[in-house]
């Protein structure tokens, strides 16, 4: 069918049209994305000026002087590892510890299991805005305000529902044989979920892990209640703040938020799949 | 999924793997593998949110304990509040112009990209690669787009000669909603497109070949199946909009922090506004509790009457409009 299809639309003019449609309107709406993008990147190698009269075209001439003052600065470097390690070290303890849950949730029964399930993936329902103050308060009596677990544990005690409830429909996806045969040779519930389970699941585990990084190099809220020092501060945090520093210098600041986004961009590039499988999981099993 | 299993079980068959751990005893296994997590979730997720409902009853600065108890005198004071009130109507215009213009434009571009389109992954990458971008940074960047004399916006304006129309664009409280919307629009227009997309390739090829054969054109086609079989995913387009709307604040701060005169503030922002730097602890925890219970409401009532077995869909994605 397919080739009679494509032997058509290369013969018939009105599918050619059409064609050339969808790519125009295609074209549109990618450029409507790309230019504020290619904006942010172009005009960090103009000054003021050239951005006042020459807003589209390519920077002439070229001034990298602020990417390299960016580049060359400590609070960059130090904003996007601070981010890094509080992504990573979230990333680790909510797939770990929701690993753990999930594997009981979807392989053991228990009286109340159900409710207990319900209970988080109800908590998919809680914005982050509504335990801000609140949280705010604990912090500050556990002590762990400009301390980043202050960020690390509710970042990942937040992404605990979600991560749960990807994790259980994966794990019961897994055929119980496996975990007979398992048990039946005398591997314990840690071992199999340690050495069997979770080697197996590493798509899952990929899905869940990008959600989660990506979650927390862009969350803002809490790291902004939580980091006074800006020894602390992630790169949300920087960008704003270097923002209403340079507010006159409007080259400077799109050649840091440029460096920025650069991060988010590649790993996108690189974890594309796993992201939409993860955004998407669910859509069409109903 | 949820909800089959909340069901009084019919006669649906269990997955048999419980079958085997439970001749183990499995409390012991139980207890240690659960409750790390439950114990970080009921620390930091449930006790914040109960504390925000006691403290919602008090007049407390958030220092010390609540202990001015003023009953609903905080909810009482938010019904008659003029920036409260208007949170509700903006956040109700957020969501209108979103189902009325991004979500239809979504769709249509996911039909787009489903078309044996040459370069359409690649179209689709670009279409989601705002998505990945954190609020923060696409706000920075907006600002300075919309900047009065160096932005890009007015250069456009000007370039298809519409003149000056939006010279102030986050300036004036009468524009700066609408703004606000081409920035939420540009971030997450290809959120949807990608989950409509998901829905549409879950449809069945054949029953798109057996209408073609019946002689049903494009229209006729995307009108009696593509469209009622995208219910699911349609709807939970509209709850997640609903949902990021009612918890929008990065975005919303950076860009105006509320302004110009409390004109684009946020439920969230005006909670932010009044526990943090007003200290209004008790006042901000009652606006908080109005986040949460029209975010629960909404998303029971939704998932109970709606979304059904498409529930999972919904919940696996709500973490990331944060």
């Amino acid at each position: 069918m397919s080739t009679t299809a494509t032997e058509r639309s290369r013969r018939d003019p009105s599918r050619l049209l059409r064609g050339g449609v969808l790519h125009t309107i295609s074209i549109v709406v990618g450029l409507s994305v790309v230019v504020p993008i290619i904006f942010g990147v172009l005009g960090g190698f103009k000054d003021n000026g050239q951005l006042f009269t020459n807003p589209f075209g390519l920077p002439d001439p070229w001034l990298p002087g602020n990417y390299l003052d960016a580049l060359g600065s400590t609070p960059f470097w130090q904003q996007a590892s601070n981010s890094l390690v509080i992504a990573l070290a979230s990333t680790a303890i909510v797939v770990l510890i929701g690993a753990m849950a999930a594997y009981i949730f979807a392989r053991y029964a228990f009286p109340g299991r159900e409710l207990l399930f319900m209970l988080f993936a109800i908590g998919l329902m809680f914005p982050f805005a509504v335990a801000i103050l609140p949280l705010f308060v604990l912090l500050r009596e556990l002590n762990l305000l400009d301390n980043p677990l202050g960020v690390i544990l509710p970042q990942a005690a937040f992404g605990l529902p979600i991560t749960i409830v990807i994790l259980r429909s994966f794990f019961r996806g897994i055929p119980a044989e496996v975990e007979e045969s398992a048990v039946l040779d005398g591997c314990g519930p840690f071992r199999f979920f340690w050495r069997i389970l979770l080697p197996m699941s590493r798509p899952a585990l990929g899905t869940v892990s990008v959600l989660a990084v990506v979650g927390s190099w862009n969350n803002y809220l809490l790291p902004l209640i939580v980091f006074n020092d800006s020894r602390w501060w992630t790169l949300p945090l920087g960008v704003q703040q270097f923002q209403s520093q340079y507010s006159a210098d409007t080259a400077r600041i799109l050649a840091y938020v440029t460096l920025a986004m650069l991060p988010s961009l590649v790993f996108y590039a690189l974890a594309e799949r796993q992201l939409i499988s993860g955004l998407t999981s669910g859509i069409g099993k109903g | 999924m949820l909800t089959d299993e909340r069901r009084p079980a019919p006669a649906e068959p269990r997955p048999p793997v419980v079958a085997a751990p439970r001749r183990r005893r499995p409390w012991p296994t139980v207890v240690a593998f659960v409750s790390p997590a439950l114990v970080l979730f009921a620390l930091l997720v449930l006790t914040p949110i109960v504390v925000a409902a006691y403290a919602s009853f008090f007049n407390w600065n958030g220092f010390g304990k609540p202990t001015a108890f003023v009953g609903l005198e905080n909810f009482r004071r938010l019904l008659v509040d003029q920036v409260f009130v208007g949170d509700l109507r903006r956040a109700l215009l957020l969501v209108v112009l979103s189902l009325a213009i991004q979500l239809p434009v979504s769709l249509a571009l996911a039909m787009l990209v489903n078309q044996p389109l040459r370069g359409r992954r690649f179209y689709r990458m670009l279409f989601f690669a705002p998505y990945v971008l954190s609020e923060v940074v696409t706000a920075v960047l907006f600002t300075m787009i919309f900047s009065p004399n160096q932005g890009l916006a007015n250069h456009i304006t000007r370039l298809v000669g519409l003149g000056d129309l939006g010279a102030t664009w986050l300036a004036d409280p009468d524009t700066v909603m609408y703004s606000l919307f081409v920035v939420i629009s540009w971030k997450y227009f290809g959120f949807h497109t990608i989950l409509f997309l998901a829905g549409r390739q879950a449809i069945p090829s054949e029953l798109h070949d057996a209408a073609a054969i019946d002689g049903a054109g494009p229209w006729q086609a995307f009108r009696h199946i593509t469209l009622p079989l995208l219910g699911p995913t349609i709807r939970l387009c509209v709850f997640l909009s609903v949902l990021g709307t009612i918890q929008l604040f990065d975005m919303v701060w950076v860009l105006t922090a509320g302004g110009p005169i409390r004109s684009s503030e946020t439920l969230a922002v005006t909670m932010f506004q009044e526990g943090f730097k007003r200290f209004h602890v008790g006042y901000a925890s009652a606006i908080s509790m109005v986040i949460f219970l029209i975010s629960l409401t909404f998303g029971l009532l939704y998932q109970r009457f709606v979304l059904r077995r498409d529930l999972e869909g919904a919940v696996t994605t709500i973490g990331d409009q944060r």
